[in-house]
């Protein structure tokens, strides 16, 4: 069964422009939504034929709407009516003798003429849904509206002191200053890979942890001893590829330069 | 009023959500599909009588519900006892629907399709929570791509984005499209 209400087939807003004798539209702005809006307004309230648009009628009616619109929020329609001067020219130049050759240079604005249509059509079933909606309210809907203000807050002095106590409680001893013991061990490491590397040519720098309970601390700790070592030249390290092995040997007795 | 008409009315009094054609046949295993039919309408004619109720029985998208008569929604608006929602704008409904059909879709489709800039547009319908950052694109400059949300379906009283017309419904669908095919 048909859920859907029927499809508001009508424009969002009633048609703007009121024909006078000699003006033949005067148009307010305002009303329209974008370039693609006015455009279409002036192609089906004069009855034209989209598929074959008179150009160079509608690009002056354009340009007449927009005339009097401030620079700021007339970019977006002054691209338009580049855009429709542009089509103007391209249709003026001859066209080759075989037509299938021809492309219509109305054919892009066409598509998203009719792009548009659809879109303003949802809207406005859109528009339709959410008036119905916003008239009608059922049972325990939830409005999402603002947090109704708290009830104003009511005390006694006794309340107010005790709360006092509770604070002044919960308050931390001052503390002065408290001295972390670092628990680097550089002098230990250090003694651990020289002894290590007495035995061996070659050694894995994860090879120096072999207990499971490492602390970040050993590891600081080794790759001091390691880079001090390094650096004083008893030991070299080498890594073949960025964040890869790290690879520590003997240092070779004759450092070449 | 029948026993079943009866019994739809206490259950749509019940439920805070519109009652679908299956809850109703839940309530009355025994009842034909047309039984239920006419147990609604027997309903949504007892509201409708002479103007006697200030609720009315309305098909919606996701089926019954009992809902408050418009001509009483100032009043009630005004006492603060519900807040109505705010108008939307022509731009503003232009875009959610650009959003609803195209989702994820990225803010240059959304200005190709409307011919206008919607950076404002789309930072005030994110701010009433109609629609929301989805993701990103790919390619250049990954955009930030935007959906609807159920805050926006709430606001039209919808189920589910299925809800919406579909473009075959529209009356300019795609039939003035194919019609450019010669062109």
């Amino acid at each position: 069964m048909g859920r859907r209400r029927a499809v508001s087939l009508s424009a969002v807003s009633a048609p703007p422009i009121a024909p006078a004798s000699d003006t033949p539209f005067i148009v307010r702005l305002e009303a329209f939504s974008g370039p693609l809006d006015l455009l279409l307004h002036l192609i089906r309230h004069q009855e034209i034929d989209i598929s074959d648009i008179p150009i160079a009628q509608i690009a002056d009616q354009f340009l007449d709407a927009i005339d009097a619109l401030g620079l700021n929020e007339a970019a977006d329609y002054l691209e338009m009516a580049a855009r429709l001067l542009r089509i103007k020219v391209q249709m003026l130049l001859p066209r080759p003798f075989d037509e299938d050759d021809w492309e219509d240079p109305r054919a892009e604005l066409v598509r998203r003429l009719l792009e548009y249509e659809q879109i303003r059509e949802l809207a406005s079933w859109l528009g339709t849904q959410a008036e119905f909606r916003s008239e009608r309210f059922p049972r325990g809907w939830m409005p999402p509206g603002p947090e109704p203000d708290p009830p104003p807050l009511v005390v006694d002095l006794s309340d107010l002191l005790a709360a006092v106590e509770r604070v002044v409680e919960a308050m931390p001893q001052p503390v002065v200053h408290r001295v972390i013991p670092r628990p680097l061990d550089v002098e230990g490491a250090t003694r651990r890979i020289v002894a290590l590397m007495e035995e061996r040519a070659e050694l894995d720098f994860r090879e120096l942890f072999t207990t499971t309970d490492i602390t970040v601390a050993d590891v600081i700790s080794a790759l001091i001893a390691l880079l001090e070592l390094a650096r004083t030249g008893h030991l070299a390290v080498t890594q073949p590829h960025p964040f890869g092995r790290l690879i520590i040997t003997r240092a070779s007795p004759q450092p070449t330069v | 009023m029948h026993r079943r008409s009866q019994l739809f009315e206490a259950a749509l009094f019940s439920a805070a959500r519109p009652l679908s054609q299956d809850d109703l046949a839940a309530l009355d295993r025994e009842a034909t599909a047309e039984e239920i039919a006419e147990a609604v309408e027997e309903l949504r004619r007892h509201y409708q009588m002479n103007g006697e109720h200030g609720v009315e029985l309305v098909e919606v998208a996701g089926g019954f519900q009992l809902l408050s008569r418009p001509e009483f929604a100032d009043a009630i608006a005004q006492a603060h006892l519900v807040t109505r929602p705010r108008k939307l704008s022509g731009a503003a409904l232009e875009t959610l629907g650009v959003i609803a059909y195209r989702q994820p879709v990225a803010r240059a489709e959304i200005e190709e399709i409307r011919g206008v800039s919607v950076e404002g547009v789309l930072r005030s319908l994110q701010d009433r929570g109609l629609i929301d950052v989805v993701g990103r694109a790919e390619g250049m400059g990954r955009p930030l791509l935007y959906g609807t949300t159920q805050t926006f379906l709430e606001l039209l009283g919808l189920g589910s984005l299925d809800e919406l017309p579909r473009v075959e419904e529209l009356s300019v669908a795609l039939r003035p499209l194919a019609e450019m095919g010669e062109l």
